[in-house]
C-alpha cells in the first residue's frame, strides 16, 4: 500500500451538482479496488496560468488516499475517458510528503474551525 | 585627499555577494517541497516563469533537484506557466 495524491481539473462549464458528482465517482473506483480516500480538498473555481483545451479556467479537486500500486494505472485511464476532466496529476508522497501532508491538514482543520 | 575618492568610483561588493549565499531550505529546515504552492515557488523562478540556476539562489545541489521537480509538477496542473512575460 502507499499513499497517493490526485490533483484533477474540471470543466468550468458544469454546475455544482456535476462537479460533486464527478468527484462521487472517482472517490467510488478509489474504493471499489480496495483502496482508501484519506482527504479531500475542494480548491473551487480557479483561474489556470495557461489555456487547457481553451479554457482559462477549471475546477480544481485533491485526493489523498492509499491503495495498491496496481490500480493506478486503470485509475488514470478513467480520468483519460471522462470529458469532464481536462487535467490531472497522480504523485506518490514520499516519507516527507507524508509528513508535510500531516501538518497540511491539520492547518487547514484549525483554520477551519477559527472561522 | 581627491585621491581616495576617485578609488572607490565603483563599489567594491564582490566579497559581500558570497558572505549571503545559503541554502533557504537547509537553513529554514524545510524537507519537502509542495508543488501545490505557487506563491512559494514563485520566489525561484525569474519573470519568464523559468527556474533560477543555484549560482543566484544558492540552493544546495539536493534541493534544487526537488526543487525543478516540485516546480514542473505545479506547472502540469497549470498553477505555474510553462511561458511568461511579466511573471512578477
Amino acid at each position: 500500500m502507499n499513499t497517493y495524491e490526485t490533483v484533477f481539473i474540471m470543466n468550468p462549464v458544469l454546475s455544482e451538482d456535476q462537479v460533486k458528482e464527478t468527484v462521487q465517482k472517482f472517490v467510488g473506483h478509489i474504493k471499489t479496488n480496495k483502496g482508501a480516500v484519506t482527504h479531500e480538498e475542494n480548491w473551487g473555481l480557479k483561474k489556470l496560468k495557461y489555456a487547457i483545451q481553451k479554457k482559462k479556467t477549471g475546477f480544481y479537486y485533491l485526493l489523498e488516499f492509499q491503495a495498491d500500486g496496481e490500480i493506478i494505472n486503470d485509475f488514470e485511464v478513467e480520468f483519460k475517458r471522462d470529458e469532464r476532466v481536462i487535467r490531472w496529476q497522480t504523485v506518490r508522497l514520499d516519507k516527507f510528503a507524508l509528513e508535510y501532508a500531516e501538518r497540511r491538514k491539520k492547518k487547514l482543520s484549525t483554520n477551519a474551525k477559527e472561522k | 585627499m581627491a585621491n581616495t575618492d576617485v578609488k572607490y568610483l565603483n563599489p567594491v561588493d564582490v566579497e559581500l555577494r558570497n558572505q549571503n549565499k545559503y541554502c533557504r531550505f537547509k537553513k529554514m529546515g524545510i524537507t519537502y517541497i509542495d508543488y501545490k504552492d505557487p506563491d512559494f515557488l514563485m520566489r525561484f523562478l525569474n519573470d519568464q516563469g523559468k527556474i533560477l540556476p543555484r549560482r543566484i539562489t544558492g540552493n544546495s545541489l539536493k534541493f534544487q533537484r526537488r526543487l525543478a521537480v516540485s516546480v514542473k509538477r505545479a506547472r502540469q496542473i497549470a498553477l505555474l506557466p510553462y511561458v511568461a512575460d511579466n511573471l512578477k
